[in-house]
């Protein structure tokens, strides 16, 4: 029977299953940080037991750390404490730790990929819903909550229904100046943010065949805001020439058999789907959130809508809230927003890639006056990489800050919180209220959106800048 | 995990659609090491303003809204984050039950695993629900577990699916780990047929 790879991979990891109950599948990669795992590795010592594998474990700190300077202990002592908790857990476990001195510390799903732990076929699970990262190089991950990891810690297996899957197929090329960013944040507002729920959804296409790793990391990483369970897409070619060579890629022999396994992982040419939607790219412009939920987003030259287009009492109350809670009027234009902040980095845009578009907008331009604006990488070896290319001085020079590696304002959780009642023009991943600060208005768009916001002051469409 | 089979509450409805974990839990509220101290935090920014004051329109901070156990929400309640915060602080709160027409994923599997159950019932139930407690918000429901409905104060009935094997954990209060830890023999078999 023709499979598609959600079912190749499915296939091989059920370990077994009791009669009346969900199949118990087999976690091939556990990737830790210090958010979800505490009250997790504290259920273990509750039971008294080891880490079944933690040869598949690997753990690391992103969330609550300073990016100004890592090596500082943290001004909130329970954040401070957290940091110790992950580092002393690892230890005590046995666990691997990519730790603030290791030099290849950074955002969890941006050092799963770039150490090569993240391969194609493998089933990947983290205590973090952008866990669907990784499925770009092909891999079945998603995120899981902290019972969960508690779960896969002591069992290295997880107890997990079959997911519905759905096919999101793009053709057609994405115009210059339009972004991975810019495609996901438009296929969200098409099939809203609960349009993919508890879907594994598979892209194919040719624009995702011509869009490279980073990419297709931004895209998979956006899946989970349309309340999908993973995304995926096929291994080849710029994959396999992605994972050559990375730490924990298999080496040699090795290499070419795991790369002739990989290649069959790819959808069966008559594989079905429970959904399946089409997508032109060449239509779609740089695309911007302006409410608090993924699907409320327009084009950068378009307009907020009003609230009588929504027929549904729950739209309506929803478009009304977020009127209010982001300060804009029905019918105002977005490049009309004047903005105080902008923010490029994240595990949607922190990787390499994302720094270097950004970089050749920001060339020999300066940040408008009102505008703090910061570039975060999202891992220690990516800063590295920006530095040696001289990125870091195009960005100072402009008047950017230029920060270490760590999820910063993608989320309150840490120093670099958004003020209430600023706007930040972000590369991260939701705009929920409150989400990069307490009362903080959070618009959403790709690396070189917020580049050309920072110099313009407002929201700006970066089409002319390339 | 406290076990639950039937339960006669008043409600809390929350209209909105695609509430997110992040209003349910903010992220501040997630610097802890402990699993317990969640439930003071929960909707903590729909509760208090900046300067920490209570919002008197919040329901709840209504003295009526106290001590309800059942929340009734809109369509994708608890998308966004993977924060099983967000269910502690629910059941740290006293919410035993939470009835939409839709949730999101994670936070489904992180309720099924705190025994919180998520009723799931059609748009058009979801707004009879809604109706009916908005019109008496006194108005007291059923929601029994073992015959898998939910009982309005006319007595009509509207039933919900659930998997049997989540309703079994429920209602026993059962751990899904010591059950995957008793079929070890099982892991090991299958380590060492694909080589892991």
């Amino acid at each position: 029977m023709a499979k598609n790879i959600y079912e190749k991979i499915w296939d091989k990891h059920v370990v077994f299953q009791e009669e009346g109950a969900p199949p118990v599948i087999y976690i091939d990669l556990h990737l830790l940080h210090e958010v979800t795992s505490p009250q997790a590795f504290d259920g273990l010592r509750q039971r008294g037991i080891k880490v079944r594998r933690p040869d598949r474990t690997f753990a690391t700190v992103d969330h609550v750390i300073s990016t100004i300077n890592q090596s500082c202990p943290l001004k909130d002592p329970i954040a401070q404490a957290m940091v110790v908790a992950i580092e002393a857990n690892a230890k005590e476990f046995g666990i691997k730790y990519f730790g603030l001195d290791s030099g290849k510390q950074g955002i969890v799903h941006i050092i799963g990929p770039e150490l090569g732990l993240t391969q194609p076929g493998k089933t990947i699970v983290i205590g973090d819903s952008h866990t669907s990262t990784h499925g770009a190089l092909g891999a079945l991950a998603f995120g899981i909550g902290t019972s969960e990891v508690e779960q896969v810690l002591a069992t290295q297996c997880l107890f997990q229904k079959k997911s519905p899957t759905m096919n999101i197929n793009i053709t057609g090329k994405l115009e210059k100046g339009v972004t991975a960013k810019d495609l996901i944040l438009y296929i969200i507002n098409q099939i809203g943010a609960g349009g993919g729920t508890g879907h594994v959804i598979e892209y194919t296409g040719d624009a995702i065949e011509n869009t490279n790793m980073a990419g297709r990391m931004t895209i998979c990483n956006m899946t989970i805001e349309a309340g999908a369970r993973s995304g995926i897409i096929a291994p080849d070619e710029v994959t396999f020439e992605y994972l050559k060579g990375r730490e924990y890629a298999p080496k040699g022999e090795d290499w070419l058999e795991a790369v002739a396994e990989w290649k069959e992982l790819r959808s069966d040419p008559d594989a079905t789907y429970d959904k399946t939607i089409e997508v032109d790219a060449s239509t779609i412009t740089p695309w911007v959130t302006y409410g608090n939920s993924l699907d409320m987003s327009v084009s950068v030259d378009g307009q907020i809508p009003t609230v009588e287009g929504f027929s549904d009492d729950g739209d309506k109350q929803k478009m009304e809230s977020a009127i209010e809670y982001m300060n804009l009027k029905p019918g105002q234009k977005v490049k009309d927003i004047e903005i105080q902040n902008v923010f490029i980095g994240s595990c949607t845009n922190g990787r390499i890639e994302d720094i270097r578009d950004a970089a050749k907008v920001i060339e020999g331009k300066k940040v408008a006056s009102h505008v703090k604006a910061k570039v975060v990488p999202g891992s220690q070896q990516i800063k590295r990489m920006a530095e040696k290319e001289g990125l870091d001085k195009i960005f100072v020079e402009a008047g950017f800050e230029w920060r270490e590696a760590g999820c910063s304002s993608c989320l309150n959780m840490n120093p670099d919180n958004i003020p209430a009642g600023e706007y930040c023009v972000s590369t991260s991943n939701r705009n929920f209220k409150g989400r990069q600060g307490k009362g903080s208005r959070t618009l959403l768009a790709s690396p070189i959106t917020a580049a050309a916001s920072a110099i313009e002051g407002r929201v700006a469409d970066p089409r002319k800048y390339i | 995990m406290e076990k639950l089979v039937k339960l006669i509450s008043k409600c809390i409805p929350v209209r909105q659609k695609n509430v997110d974990t992040d209003q349910i839990m903010p992220a501040r509220f997630l610097i802890s090491v402990s699993k317990t101290g969640y439930g003071e935090n929960l909707f903590r920014d729909w509760r208090y303003d900046e300067s920490g004051n209570e919002n008197p329109d919040s329901l709840f901070n209504k003295e009526e809204y106290k001590n309800r156990e059942i929340i009734v929400a809109g369509d994708n309640f608890g998308c966004g984050s993977s924060r099983e915060h967000a269910v502690w602080g629910l059941v740290q709160y006293g919410i035993r039950v939470v009835i939409s027409s839709m949730f999101a994923d994670i936070f489904k599997k992180n309720s099924l695993k705190n025994g919180l159950l998520l009723v799931q019932v059609t748009p058009d139930e979801l707004q009879r629900i809604f109706s009916i407690i908005e019109a008496d918000p006194d108005a007291e429901i059923t929601v029994d577990l073992a015959n898998q409905n939910v009982v309005m104060p006319d007595g009509s009935e509207i039933e919900f699916e659930i998997d049997p094997f989540r309703k079994q954990t429920i209602m026993e209060g059962q751990d899904d780990t010591a059950f995957i830890m008793a079929n070890e023999d099982k892991i090991v078999e299958y380590e060492s047929r694909f080589n892991k």
